[in-house]
Order: C-alpha cells, then sequence, then structure tokens
C-alpha cells in the first residue's frame, strides 16, 4: 500500500473560495453542484472556513460499520469506495465516521465520499493553481513508516471552527 | 432556457403570501438579471405610481436578483435593488458571498419582497420549502451577533431530521441601521460585505425583515454548453492568477497610499484636499493587521479580501482589508491616517450594518462644517469633532445609527440632512456636500484627472455617486457604466474583468445561455434599453426629491474649486468642458440635450409602453424630441 496518498489541509491557508466544490462536482456529476462536492467547505462563520473530506483512516470505521457491503478500499490509493447499488443511504457511515464525514447525495439514494479521483485528485489541482496550497497530496507512507496524523482531520468541523477561533480572531465561536 | 432557474420567487410580507413565478424568456433576454431585471420589474409593478411611492412604504418592492453568470463566471454576486432612498430611483447595488449561489441551488433566479410585516422577521428558504419566521431576539442585535445566531439557527433548522452534517445558509442581513431606516444602510453578506449605495439595508428595516437564509441543494441550473463554460471558468482564471498580481496580494488595500500619493484623488477632509503623503498609510502598514491573506467568495481566482483583527481595550476588533473605499472614508477624509484607527472604524460601521463610504462622507461634510465653525459643539450634542478625532467620529457614527440627536438628521443621508441643517442654520449647505443624487461620490476624485474617473462621471450616472458605475464616454469604454452594467446583471465581480480578455465576457454568457449576445448588441441595444428606464425612473424620482434634469446632473461644487496641493496642485473641473462632455454622452445614448431619452431612442429600443406613458401620465415632461 506504499503509493497510497493522503490529502492534508493548511485550514489558515483556505481562501474560502470554494473553486475545491467546483472542480470535484464537475468531474464528478458533471455540474456545478456544490451539495454534491466530496468536499465542503464549512463557513460555520466567516472568515472561519473549513474544507470537510474523507481522510481514509487507517481502521476505516466507515468502511466497517456497513452492513450492506457498500464501502470497500481501493487497494492503490488507499480511496473508500461506495458501491452506488448497495448503498441504501442509511447513513450509519456516517455516525461511525469520527468527523462525520460521508454525506447523502441530495438526489441520489447513497452516499457520497471522497474518492481520491482515481489517484489525481481534482481538487488539490485546483487549490494548487489557484497559488492557495489549502489542501495538499502527502504519501501516507514515508519510509516505511506511516503517518498518523490524518487524526487531525477525521474531525467535525465544530471542532476545528472552534480552535480556528481562537487562532484568527482570539476569541470563542459557539 | 439555460444559465436560469425560470423562477422567482415573490414574498408578500402583509399577507404573508409565498409565491413562485415563471419568468419569460423574452423578458430575460432583453433585461437579463440583476439591476437589467431589477429596472424592468421596477417599471412593470411600479412604474405608474412611481413618483407617489414612498421607498419606506410597503408599496415598494425589495430585490434580490441574481444573472445569469452567478455561479459560473469567476466571483459571485447577488444584486439588490427597489426604489432607493437615496437617489428615489433605481440603484442595483451588489455584493459578493455565497448568497446568489445557493439561491440558485434552491430553484431561484431571485426573490421580490413586497409588503411589510407586523412584526420583525426572518425569511427562512431551504430549496422550495419557505417559511416567514420571527426575529424579535435578534431585532436590535449588531451585525456579528446577528451573524453568530442566525447561522446556528439556520444550521439547526436545516439538520431536523436529516442525516449528516449540514453546512450553514448563505444569510442577507441588516444591523441597528437598516432597522432604523437610517438612509445610509446597507444590506449586509458574510461578517464584513455590503450592499452599500441605494440605501436598501433601511428598505429592508422598512420592511421589518432583518434577514434572508437560503440553502440550496440542487446543482446550477444547466447551461447551453457545459464543457465550454468549464474551459472559459478555466481560461479567466487563469488570467486573474496570472494578471491580477497586485490585487491578490493586497485588493484594494494598497489604495490608501495610492490613490492620494500618486493620482491626487483620494478624499481628504471632506475634499478640501485630494493629496496626502502619508507612509504611515501605505499597505505595508496595513498588511500587519492581517490574519487572512486571501479570502474570497464562490469561484473567485482573486481573492482580493483580507482579514484583519487585532485587540482594543480587549474588545476583539474584525474587519476585512479594509478596502480602499473604507481606507479613504473611513481614513483619510476624517483626518485619519493611522491604520489601527481605520480599521477599528470599518469593524464599527460593518457592526452597525452602515455603508462605509456614504457614512464616511457624510462625517466629512459634518467635520468641514465643525471645522468652519458653523456647526458647534452644542449642535453636535457635546461632541468635539476635529479632524483625525477618532473617538469623536466613532460617536457620531453611533449617533447616526441610532438616530439619536444630531445623529437623527444625519441619518437622512447627506442631501436631506444639508437641506434640513442648511433651513436650521439659515445657509446654503449644499456647497460643501460631495454627493450626486444623493449618493456619495466614491473616493476616486475628478479633478487631477490621473484617475480613472473623469467630469461627467458621477454627474451623468444613473447611479449618483456609485464609482463603479461612472458615465464615461465612450460608451463601450471598459469602466463605463454600461460596461459596468453588464457585470451588475450578469450579477458576478466586475473586479475580475481587468485581468481578463474583452471578448471572453460574450463566449461566456452565449456559453451559458445559449444566446446570441454580441458586444455590439449589448452596447447598441441592451444596455441601452436598460439605463434608460433606470434614468427616466430616476428623474421621476420623489416623493420627497424630485432631480431636475441638467440642473442636478452636475459636480459637487467642489469638484470646481482648485486642488491646493500636490503634483496636480491648481487642477479643477472646468465648467465649459464638463458641459460640452456631458452634452456628448447624452447624444451618444440618444438622450436630448437635458439627457432625457428621446421618443424617438425609446421606440427605437422598442420601449413604446415608455412612450405612452410618460406622454399621458407626466403629461410629456420627460419626453424631448431632438427633431
Ligand atoms: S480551493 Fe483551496 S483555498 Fe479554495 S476553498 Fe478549496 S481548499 Fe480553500
Ligand atoms: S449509507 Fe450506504 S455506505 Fe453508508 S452505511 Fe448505509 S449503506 Fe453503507
Ligand atoms: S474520514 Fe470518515 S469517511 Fe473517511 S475513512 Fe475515516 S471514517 Fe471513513
Ligand atoms: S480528491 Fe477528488 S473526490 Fe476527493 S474531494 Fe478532491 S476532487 Fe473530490
Amino acid at each position: 500500500m506504499g503509493k497510497n496518498i493522503w490529502i492534508a489541509r493548511d485550514y489558515l491557508k483556505c481562501s474560502g473560495c470554494r473553486k475545491c466544490e467546483i472542480a470535484c462536482s464537475l468531474f464528478h456529476e458533471g455540474k456545478i453542484w456544490p451539495e454534491a462536492s466530496r468536499i465542503r467547505i464549512f463557513m460555520l462563520f466567516p472568515g472561519l472556513e473549513v474544507p470537510h473530506l474523507c481522510t481514509q483512516c487507517d481502521n476505516y470505521p466507515c468502511v466497517n460499520s456497513c452492513k450492506f457491503n457498500a464501502l470497500s478500499i481501493n487497494e492503490k490509493t488507499g480511496a473508500v469506495i461506495v458501491n452506488k447499488e448497495a448503498c441504501t443511504a442509511c447513513g450509519v457511515c456516517i455516525n461511525a465516521c469520527p468527523g462525520k464525514v460521508p454525506w447523502l447525495h441530495p438526489k441520489e439514494k447513497y452516499v457520497l465520499i471522497c474518492d481520491l479521483c482515481g489517484g489525481n485528485p481534482k481538487c488539490v489541482e485546483e487549490c494548487h493553481e489557484g497559488g492557495w496550497d489549502a489542501l495538499k497530496i502527502i504519501p501516507k507512507t514515508v519510509l516505511g513508516f506511516e503517518r498518523k496524523n490524518y487524526k487531525l482531520y477525521a474531525r467535525e468541523p465544530e471542532d476545528v471552527t472552534k480552535e480556528l477561533a481562537k487562532v484568527i480572531y482570539g476569541e470563542e465561536v459557539s | 432556457m439555460y444559465g436560469y432557474t425560470g423562477k422567482l420567487l415573490e414574498v408578500d410580507l402583509s399577507n404573508k403570501k409565498i409565491n413562485e413565478i415563471k419568468i419569460d424568456e423574452e423578458i430575460l433576454k432583453q433585461y437579463i438579471g440583476g439591476r437589467g431585471l431589477a429596472v424592468k420589474i421596477l417599471w412593470d409593478r411600479i412604474g405608474i405610481k412611481w413618483d407617489s411611492i414612498n421607498p419606506f412604504s410597503p408599496e415598494n418592492i425589495l430585490l434580490i436578483l441574481t444573472g445569469p453568470l452567478t455561479g459560473f463566471f469567476p466571483g459571485g454576486r447577488i444584486c439588490i435593488s427597489g426604489k432607493s432612498p437615496q437617489s428615489n430611483g433605481v440603484v442595483g447595488s451588489t455584493v459578493g458571498g455565497e448568497f446568489g449561489i445557493e439561491l440558485k441551488c434552491a430553484g431561484y433566479d431571485g426573490i421580490i419582497i413586497s409588503g411589510k410585516a407586523e412584526t420583525p422577521c426572518y425569511i427562512f428558504i431551504s430549496d422550495s420549502y419557505v417559511e416567514i419566521k420571527r426575529a424579535s431576539h435578534i431585532w436590535g442585535k449588531g451585525g456579528k451577533e446577528t451573524l453568530k445566531t442566525l447561522l446556528n439557527e439556520g444550521r439547526m433548522m436545516l439538520q431536523k431530521n436529516k442525516l449528516g452534517k449540514w453546512r450553514e445558509p448563505a444569510v442577507l442581513y441588516i444591523g441597528p441601521a437598516g432597522e432604523r431606516k437610517v438612509r445610509l444602510a446597507a444590506v449586509m453578506s458574510k461578517l464584513t460585505h455590503a450592499a452599500g449605495y441605494g440605501g436598501y439595508g433601511a428598505v429592508m428595516g422598512s420592511k421589518n425583515l432583518k434577514a434572508i437564509l437560503v440553502k440550496g441543494t440542487g446543482p446550477l441550473p444547466e447551461v447551453f454548453n457545459i464543457e465550454e463554460v468549464n474551459k472559459l471558468i478555466k481560461c479567466a482564471c487563469k488570467e486573474c492568477y496570472e494578471n491580477q498580481a497586485l490585487f491578490r496580494q493586497w485588493g484594494t488595500g494598497y489604495g490608501g497610499y495610492y490613490f492620494g500619493n500618486v493620482t491626487s484623488s483620494e478624499p481628504i477632509k471632506n475634499w478640501q484636499e485630494e493629496w496626502h503623503e502619508e507612509k504611515s498609510y501605505s499597505v505595508t502598514q496595513f498588511e500587519r493587521f492581517w490574519v487572512k491573506r486571501y479570502w474570497g467568495d464562490f469561484g473567485c481566482p482573486t481573492t482580493c479580501l483580507k482579514i484583519s483583527t487585532f485587540k482594543m481595550n480587549s474588545e476583539n476588533i474584525v474587519s476585512d482589508n479594509p478596502d480602499y473605499e473604507l481606507q479613504a472614508y473611513l481614513g483619510t477624509n476624517l483626518g485619519i491616517f493611522n491604520p489601527v484607527e481605520n480599521i477599528y472604524l470599518s469593524s464599527l460601521i460593518d457592526e452597525l450594518g452602515l455603508c462605509g463610504i456614504n457614512t464616511g462622507n457624510i462625517l466629512g461634510f459634518v467635520g468641514e462644517l465643525y471645522e468652519k465653525g458653523i456647526l458647534t459643539k452644542e449642535d453636535l450634542d457635546g461632541v468635539e469633532l476635529t479632524w483625525g478625532n477618532l473617538n469623536a467620529f466613532a460617536l457620531l457614527i453611533k449617533k447616526i445609527a441610532y438616530r439619536e440627536d444630531i445623529g437623527d438628521i444625519l441619518a437622512e443621508g447627506i442631501y436631506r440632512a444639508a437641506l434640513k441643517l442648511s433651513e436650521i442654520k439659515k445657509k446654503d449647505l449644499l456647497k460643501y456636500t460631495v454627493q450626486s443624487k444623493a449618493i456619495a461620490i466614491g473616493a476616486h476624485g475628478v479633478r487631477s484627472g490621473l484617475d480613472y474617473t473623469d467630469k461627467i462621471s458621477y454627474a451623468c450616472s444613473t447611479q449618483g455617486g456609485d464609482h463603479t458605475s461612472v458615465a464615461k464616454l465612450p460608451l463601450d469604454h471598459p469602466n463605463s457604466e454600461l460596461t459596468v452594467l453588464f457585470y451588475d446583471s450578469g450579477v458576478v465581480c466586475w473586479f475580475n474583468d481587468w485581468a481578463i480578455q474583452k471578448d471572453l465576457k460574450w463566449k461566456f454568457i452565449k456559453a451559458v445561455t445559449g444566446w446570441d449576445i454580441t458586444e455590439k448588441k449589448w452596447y447598441e441595444e441592451l444596455a441601452p434599453r436598460i439605463l434608460s428606464i433606470q434614468r427616466i425612473l430616476l428623474l421621476i424620482g420623489g416623493p420627497d426629491i424630485k432631480w431636475i434634469p441638467l440642473k442636478d446632473d452636475e459636480n459637487p461644487q467642489r469638484f470646481y474649486e482648485p486642488l491646493p496641493s500636490g503634483p496636480a496642485k491648481g487642477r479643477y473641473v472646468d465648467r465649459k468642458k464638463f458641459e460640452e462632455e456631458r452634452k456628448e454622452y447624452y447624444k451618444a445614448l440618444g438622450w436630448s440635450e437635458k439627457g432625457i431619452p428621446t421618443s424617438e431612442t425609446l421606440m427605437k429600443l422598442g420601449l413604446n409602453d415608455v412612450v405612452q406613458f410618460l406622454k399621458q401620465k407626466i403629461n410629456g415632461f420627460y419626453l424631448d424630441s431632438t427633431s
């Protein structure tokens, strides 16, 4: 699994431009569709934008929680792959995810989880082209050691926002 | 129909009635969206009784409109309009944020709000679900608190019985100033974005409407050619990344020094001067307070906004850059050349929901009257309004927002306040106002001839002092009112226009709508049509103020006085040249020498109904013939 990648985020660099959402939904849905994007920018308070997407946990709680075998792991990228036909949109995987990342497709009956665009993440490309680099591709294993800091990102946006508020505004935001 | 949802949402606050209305494709083809569509809707709905409608009466309608390009073209905005309590005409006031995108994704191209709610309320829209909700708990609250409460409440409503983590809805709201119908009140978006020109925050207040929330879960409307749209987005963004370096780096925040020092066009002490060499006011001093260097709205490649914060007396001050307009109007125009003080005033303005330009403009006016001894400390209820006195200006801002003491007069806006104060002081004080059609002139002076504006820019604009929509020749100049009208009607950010090739916007609108809107068609037919109706509504005006054609198409008295300092010292607006240029401008538009669209021009634009109406209702007063 040496080629597995992983998308790191620098919240302080996120401009809130949502070009990642545009890129993701265009690639996967053929439309500009923010609520069907696999990456969603939460703006629980202006200035505190939080890119929210799957972080490929090493123990994949979402995959293990699904009773319908709708989720699998792509060997090459490490991404979680949703089987649209098998998924019943029951939402169990959402609650199993420490960051509550999975999101139901707004029109269809299946769950949306980042598939890393098969290894070439469109969101990262877009964010880089714009010079923000709030999203970055990082190999999951370095010198044979697996990075464990994914736990940094498999978190609910409220918690991240609270910490950001302290850093950016020096105050508590409920 | 491509690029549009084809539907408007109508909310009648008096009768609590909610309706969906279909828009006719032929109308959209001619009026596009945003400012263009606003002019058409206002003409159709209240044109006949325009002069008798008080902008604060329930009969006025508030329009919240997107355009076909919103969400597609880089930098989405939303256009707010209605009968303006500033000019009594129509202003298309646009503001950034995600509101327009959420609205389209919810299935609407715009919202028409009529009537007046009995008690404070807000409108909540979640796709096709629309509810009018009580707002008594946030009425009276400042910007930050209002926004925090509504973002939370909105999310909780969305979250109900639904799986997954819901995101916040987009919010438009007003502060205490709007609630009190202060004519300088803005409609606010996010924390620091304001639709300032026009005074529509006060119109929301007059309807007892504190806010509008929207979440749309659908895709943006289908376009004519998605591959082409995608290609054009990429192309436009690339050009912005490459050609907008200065703007990306600093936004308009470099302007506080640049427009004063280099172009001599920055208002200083109510425009008594337009030049300074205060290095303390350069962007390097401002950027020390930036905690976020790139901040933007949906789909924007430029992200010219920045967020500034610092602590002052244990209070947390938050503002955007400030941008150049606010650096000037809440800084140099008040004799303030200190970034910290300027950022503080910007955050205060946002918190109260005031327009920084219009408020800073009237503060400068009062500052000059104080300097000249026309207004005294007693007149100002104890405020010693000397130039640069931060606390005095901050106090006066609060008095305006809450309509306390002298603030009650100033809350009527620069023009009406000057008339009132002239009456009290038995002196002509209008000559000290720097406005056009009761709208503050943007912070780009015309005297030096070194900025993008010129003699006729504000005097002949249908949006008065609006610095984005300036009258300019040739009509297809990149800064002309007709060009900006395209962006105000497509409802996207005009700043991004500067970096991209000129023909891209015509390709863009074709790829989105499938319609052939060529450059020629825009400048010869579509834009003049919208502008002509807008001009007529401006001239009809009323009920409290009516503009006299030509007489009121004027520069402020100050612009005829020579600049007292700097490299452009001695320059002023030459009245004769101004009058010639004004004549030429009206002629280019097919308007009479008085700037009234002629019946020939109106007929040629297919506006026969406008001609008939003017003949019958106004006894032809606003009709002229070139022959
Ligand atoms: S593209 Fe990058 S900077 Fe823009 S919103 Fe997405 S993560 Fe943030
Ligand atoms: S929502 Fe779909 S993927 Fe998730 S647990 Fe239910 S069936 Fe499995
Ligand atoms: S972040 Fe959530 S969705 Fe992604 S692998 Fe972990 S549990 Fe699954
Ligand atoms: S990697 Fe691909 S699927 Fe995942 S969020 Fe980015 S664009 Fe969407």
